[in-house]
């Protein structure tokens, strides 16, 4: 009986020693991956500093917004394209009426808000129909959603729906182009606060405000009662049912919540880039953001904006290095663009086989 | 009004949306004057062209597994016994038979050890089997990059490294089966051979469901307690099933190949998964059941619908529009399927 117990005892221990490598074997490994990678590419240090400083500027703000879904226990939201979405109709919009600088952005975060909530509420709806297989239903909403936003942008737009601006429709009169000009809204959240430490180095102090101030809600944010009802809901949901948590109506505010996030996450995202791709800068928004979110060692349970942003961070790192990397190694940079889509596609894999791997350990 | 209820019910939304979603684009394409038999013909070698994707959802769904997303695994195979076939400039029926005999051993084996993984993590095959289908076709673009191919139809002529994007099959196994027996009836070219191996692969299918094994795959899927009880190794049935699924993933692509003309490689079989689940949802299965006649009934509807409606369309509105209409259809479909209280808990 006494061996017995001491046995469970040191089982739990070592359970406890992997669990901790556990957690921290996924970031641990692409920082490994990255340091090969940058001494492999021969790239300038400030080079890919600043580049990494920009991406993780203009990225953070989508992967933070898939953190609220994952509390709440619905897994990745592969559905904040529709997020994306928004944010790009309200950026064309802003365009259409030539509204330009930090009050045009301004606008179009105003206008893709209440876009987002109508999507959020919609995605919620749909998911709670689908309890328990969350994610897959989320991506193929996701497709779903292009599938109607391109219908929208390439035949009503220009004959049903009146566009001010003629340079933004193709010259048959029907569709939006293929890329659109953000002239207006440039850079106009990163240029409010540059600073440039050396040669070479430029940081959008502006847009890391941001990001940081978002940080700190959502901290906030799961200190209040919604937020901790949101935690219980994630980890049972018939306790929370039992408890008196109205289950649906939260899974929908968190989905929510996390949509309108994406919407402003794809404005900040654009306004750095400078074009909106019509119909292709939303397609890998999901991917990319969770893809993010993983490689900072979060799980399908379990996120923090810490390992978004370290995520972020790993996730454009690799992006700058891999194609360098892969033309000094193989002598072809096509096998790095080619491993990065890999890693994106392969980390999803990883950690939802761990999640499914665990979740049956469990039973 | 209670007939009509049960007719919906017998029929069910999916079929009964996109039929008549079909018929009203048939009328169009007849007040349009769009050849008809021409359509038709489209129509039929699309069937063949598809149909054994479709099927390759039957297995899977009945060992339990649900749809098989991770349908890319078996195209990677049926590419790869493909481009054997291509490297020894084999031509015709031979190069066809040997495409598959290297292709379905492989496929056979990748689908076991997928099988194994899949028992590892039952009740969210969907989720990861997307994800692993995605990145099996992302590595594989890798390996098409290194892949020590030599022939000058598989390589890029100057410049470039690795494999076409597109291989050419003029001068291998283009259209074998399609011009097999084929003929012309009233205006319609009918791909017999085509269609005869779609039959045939169904019959096979259909006969390996009456068989014992058959049966017992079929009750390890519907109810993994009971079969358990009655004795069924039900993580055998479970891998029996994929691996089946896997195999006939690599004979459709190889037969999908053949009727393109060309070999898609790189990023092509990404989505490839999608429009097989769709079809065999509008055909009338479900997550947890399904039928041969879903499969043909599903392959026709969904591939009718979209070769009557690319003309339609193009005269109506933009040419990107029909892909926009399969993107609503097809994803629509498959959302419908899985928010269905009948849906079961595989995800």
């Amino acid at each position: 009986m006494d061996q017995n117990v001491k046995l469970d005892e040191i089982k739990t221990k070592r359970q406890m020693t992997s669990d901790y490598i556990f957690r921290f074997i996924v970031p641990i490994v692409f920082i490994v991956l990255c340091g090969i990678g940058y001494n492999l590419s021969e790239l300038q240090f400030t080079f890919v500093l600043n580049e990494v400083i920009t991406r993780l500027a203009r990225n953070s703000f989508l992967v933070i917004s898939l953190i609220i879904p994952v509390i709440a226990g619905m897994g990745l939201n592969f559905g904040i394209v529709l997020g994306a979405i928004a944010g790009q109709i309200a950026l064309v919009f802003v365009t259409d009426h030539s509204l330009g600088g930090l009050s045009g952005l301004l606008i179009a975060f105003l206008v893709s808000t209440p876009l987002a909530i109508v999507f959020g509420y919609l995605v919620g709806q749909v998911l709670n129909r689908a309890k328990g297989k969350e994610m897959i239903t989320s991506m193929i909403l996701g497709f779903f959603a292009n599938g109607v936003y391109q219908l929208v942008f390439l035949v009503f737009a220009g004959t049903i729906i009146p566009f001010k601006t003629e340079k933004l429709i193709i010259s048959t009169g029907m569709g939006v182009r293929n890329s659109v000009d953000l002239i207006g809204v440039r850079q106009a959240l990163d240029n409010v606060w540059k600073i440039r430490p050396y040669q070479g180095l430029t940081v959008p102090m502006s847009t890391i405000i941001v990001v940081g101030l978002l940080c700190l809600t959502l901290t906030f944010f799961l200190r209040t009662k919604l937020g901790q009802e949101m935690r219980t809901v994630g980890q049972n949901m018939h306790i929370a049912e039992v408890s008196g948590i109205n289950v649906d109506r939260t899974r929908i505010t968190a989905i929510i919540i996390s949509t309108v996030l994406a919407a402003w996450g794809q404005i900040i995202f654009l306004q750095n880039i400078g074009t909106l791709n019509t119909y292709g800068s939303h397609e890998q928004v999901g991917l990319f953001a969770v893809a993010s979110l993983l490689i900072g060692g979060a799980s399908v349970t379990k996120a923090t904006y810490r390992q978004a942003l370290l995520g972020t961070f790993l996730f454009h790192m690799l992006f700058i290095i891999s194609p360098m990397a892969g033309q000094n190694l193989m002598g072809d940079s096509q096998i790095g663009e080619f491993f990065r889509v890999f890693v994106a596609y392969g980390v999803i894999g990883l950690a939802l086989l761990l999640h499914a791997w665990q979740k049956r350990g469990k039973k | 009004m209670e007939s009509f209820k049960n007719f919906v019910e017998k029929v069910g939304y999916p079929r009964l949306i996109i039929g008549g979603f079909l018929f009203i684009l048939s009328i169009m394409a007849a007040m349009l004057s769009i050849p008809i038999p021409g359509l038709i013909g489209d129509i039929l070698t699309r069937i063949g062209m598809n149909g054994i994707l479709v099927l390759a959802m039957v297995p899977a769904i009945r060992a339990g597994v649900g749809l098989n997303f991770a349908l890319p695994l078996g195209i990677v195979c049926g590419l790869i016994g493909a481009l054997i076939s291509i490297e020894f400039k084999l031509t015709g029926f031979t190069g066809l038979f040997i495409t598959l005999i290297v292709a379905i051993p492989l496929a056979a084996i990748v689908g076991y050890f997928y099988g194994q993984m899949l028992n590892r993590m039952k009740g969210q095959e969907m989720t990861v089997g997307t994800y692993v289908g995605f990145s099996v076709v992302s590595a594989m673009c890798i390996f098409w990059l290194l892949a020590p191919f030599r022939s000058p139809e598989l390589i890029w002529a100057v410049g470039g490294s690795g494999l076409r994007v597109t291989v050419s099959l003029e001068s291998s196994i283009d259209k074998v089966l399609n011009s097999f027996l084929s003929f012309n009836f009233a205006g319609v070219q009918v791909p017999t051979g085509l269609l005869l191996f779609f039959g045939l692969c169904c019959l096979i299918v259909w006969f390996f469901g009456k068989t014992k094994s058959g049966v017992i795959m079929n009750a390890a899927g519907s109810n993994e307690r009971f079969a358990t009880a009655t004795g069924i190794n039900v993580n055998q049935q479970r891998i029996l099933g994929v691996i089946l699924s896997t195999i006939l993933g690599a004979i459709g692509i190889i037969v999908y190949s053949q009727s393109f003309g060309f070999l898609q490689l790189y990023n092509a079989p990404l989505y490839s998964a999608m429009p097989a689940v769709a079809a065999i949802l509008i055909g009338g299965a479900s997550i947890k059941k399904v039928k041969i006649s879903h499969v043909i009934i599903g392959t026709f509807l969904f591939q009718a619908l979209l070769v009557v409606a690319l003309p339609v369309l193009n005269i109506l509105a933009d040419g990107n529009m029909s892909e926009v209409i399969r993107m609503i259809v097809q994803n629509g479909i498959i959302l419908y399927a899985l928010t269905r209280k009948t849906g079961g808990d595989l995800a």
